[in-house]
């Protein structure tokens, strides 16, 4: 019996098992994935839980519903791989051979990488929405909140989901007003990019948001220190910048066992091949989702699109072809907005977030880069996606290759 | 792109202001952009950072992050800000000869 293991039952790992084990016969191979927690975090729906959208029974469902039946599934911490002899070993020293290995061990936030950010103000000041606990604390203290100056930082690139700290500032801004008190609060966006977002197009775009919503936006900023006495964040070269209420995007690595195993770079994440998803170093370990160093967003679209390129590469290197399969970097990401309206962006490797329509060109019914009631009701209805079609590794109606149709090209859009 | 007049010679810089063609570079043209930069006279430690940056750019295609010079140029992210004041990735590299840091998606 051979064996295919999958560590991590994200939302990558979880979608590979559900594919692998329609595709691979049962009696030839044994299918395993083994991860910590036995819950599954939708983990989109965090962004909507300080604004009390969304609570927890919304996001959190137990794993197994959505294993297959066929699979053995281990609920364990996982100690350190060893790529040379592949094997990798558990918490409790029991030792697990591979034949092929499926990398899906996602990032996480490391507030502790920043000095100063877990120390007297984490989570009483200082607040993080990228995990159930930090989101939760935050909804308590924004319930009570009477306003001040509220500080969202990003602490360095890449993060997963990196339009997140925007539809964060978003909805805090709509969150406000609806309560009354966004004259009492005073909003700074602090990041370390050149801009409000990475590519050209859409920076643009969501700068002006920004400045519409009265927003102050600091860039290049790249903080170093927190100053928890005086409440203030301290940029490398020196820049202060004071809040009542921050909340922050910490630095995001990749799990500790790629660190402890050596297969990781700075960020322990895993040098993965960008069209192919193999690993650079192992010919049978292949790396999907926000484990990759790849040069493509972290998010769950993403590990969508890498999915397909991921099972027919697998399966052409099981059965000793080689590996045809080729990723673009898709990614396509709603972008919740604040009053009931979003934006979607669709991109890739090569070409920035552009107008236009998707997924039917001239028709939609989403619209790209432009707000839109039917966008945020895209977004709302993703969760559903989610946890139907997405984790179960069913198709969902657009393509893992990004298309051109229904975007108007760069020369076309008015400066 | 824009072309200009540095110690004589005819340079050409991309869009962000990054040299055009990296054939372009020596160390006297790196000094000359150290002067433009605000950076100064180039210490053997401004050296080990801009080799540094080089040798990984030639190797990965993409000039390294302030946490990997960090972490395996030896030298401390505070040293780095202080070499290089104020984005210590972007104006290594420009002064390097690279283009500007894809940086990340
Ligand atoms: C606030 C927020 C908003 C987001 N919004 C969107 C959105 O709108 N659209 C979108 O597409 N994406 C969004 N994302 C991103 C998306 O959730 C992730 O990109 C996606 O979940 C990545 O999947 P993954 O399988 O790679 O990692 P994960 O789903 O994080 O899974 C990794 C798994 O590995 C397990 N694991 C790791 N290390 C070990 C170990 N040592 N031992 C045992 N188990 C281990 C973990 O327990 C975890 O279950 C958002 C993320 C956040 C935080």
């Amino acid at each position: 019996m051979k064996q295919l293991l999958i560590l991590g039952a994200g939302t990558a790992g979880t979608m590979m098992l559900n594919k692998l084990s329609r595709a691979l016969d049962p009696k030839d191979w044994q299918l395993t994935i083994i991860d910590k927690d036995p819950n599954h975090i939708y983990q989109p729906g965090l962004l909507f839980i300080p604004f009390g959208m969304y609570s927890v029974d919304d996001i959190i469902k137990p794993k197994s519903d959505f294993f297959p039946g066929k699979a053995k599934v281990i609920f364990s911490e996982m100690k350190v791989i060893k790529p040379v002899k592949q094997q990798v070993e558990l918490e409790n020293g029991d030792i697990l051979h591979y034949d092929f290995l499926i990398l899906a061990t996602g990032s996480e936030i490391r507030p502790d990488e920043i000095e100063g950010m877990t120390e007297d103000l984490w989570r009483k000041s200082i607040f993080d929405f990228y995990t159930i606990e930090g989101a939760v604390a935050l909804q308590n203290y924004l319930d009570k909140w009477e306003g001040g100056k509220m500080v969202i930082n990003i602490a360095e690139m890449p993060i997963k989901c990196p339009v997140a700290p925007l539809e964060f500032t978003f909805l805090a801004d709509d969150y406000f007003r609806k309560k009354g008190i966004r004259e009492k609060v005073e909003i700074s966006f602090v990041t370390p990019l050149d801009a409000a977002f990475t590519k050209p197009i859409a920076a643009r775009e969501l700068g002006g948001f920004l400045k519409n919503r009265g927003v102050k936006v600091v860039t290049d900023f790249n903080i170093g220190r927190v100053d928890n006495e005086e409440k203030k964040i301290v940029s490398w070269d020196e820049r202060e910048v004071d809040f009542d209420l921050l909340v922050t995007i910490p630095t995001n690595m990749g799990n500790d066992v790629i660190k402890r195993s050596g297969m990781g770079d700075e960020l322990n994440f895993v040098p993965t091949d960008k069209h192919t998803l193999q690993s650079k170093e192992w010919p049978n370990i292949f790396v999907i989702g926000d484990a990759t160093d790849l040069p493509s967003s972290k998010a769950g679209s993403v590990a969508h699109f890498e999915s397909e390129i991921l099972f027919e590469n697998l399966m052409a290197a099981i059965n000793g072809e080689e590996l045809s399969a080729s990723f673009d970097g898709h990614a396509n990401c709603f972008i919740e907005s604040g009053d009931g309206k979003g934006l979607l962006i669709d991109f890739n490797y090569d070409t920035e977030p552009l107008p236009g329509k998707f997924p039917i060109p001239k028709v939609g019914p989403f619209s790209l880069l432009k707000e839109t009631r039917m966008n945020h009701l895209g977004k709302l209805g993703f969760k559903w996606v989610y946890w139907n079609l997405l984790l179960k590794g069913k198709d969902l109606p657009m393509e893992s290759s990004m298309s051109m149709a229904g975007k108007v090209f760069p020369e076309e859009i008015p400066a | 792109m824009t072309t200009e007049k540095i110690a004589d010679r005819q340079i050409e810089f991309d869009e962000d202001g990054f040299l055009a063609n990296r054939e372009d570079w020596t160390e006297e043209l790196a000094q000359e952009l150290a002067y433009m930069e605000d950076v100064g006279q180039l210490t053997d430690k401004h050296w080990k950072v801009i080799r540094f940056m080089q040798a990984e750019y030639d190797e990965k295609g993409d000039a390294p992050s302030i946490r990997k010079l960090n972490k395996e140029s030896g030298v401390s992210t505070k040293e780095l800000y202080q070499l290089f004041p104020k984005g210590p990735a972007k104006k290594a590299a420009k002064i390097a000869g690279l283009p500007k840091p894809k940086g990340c998606i």
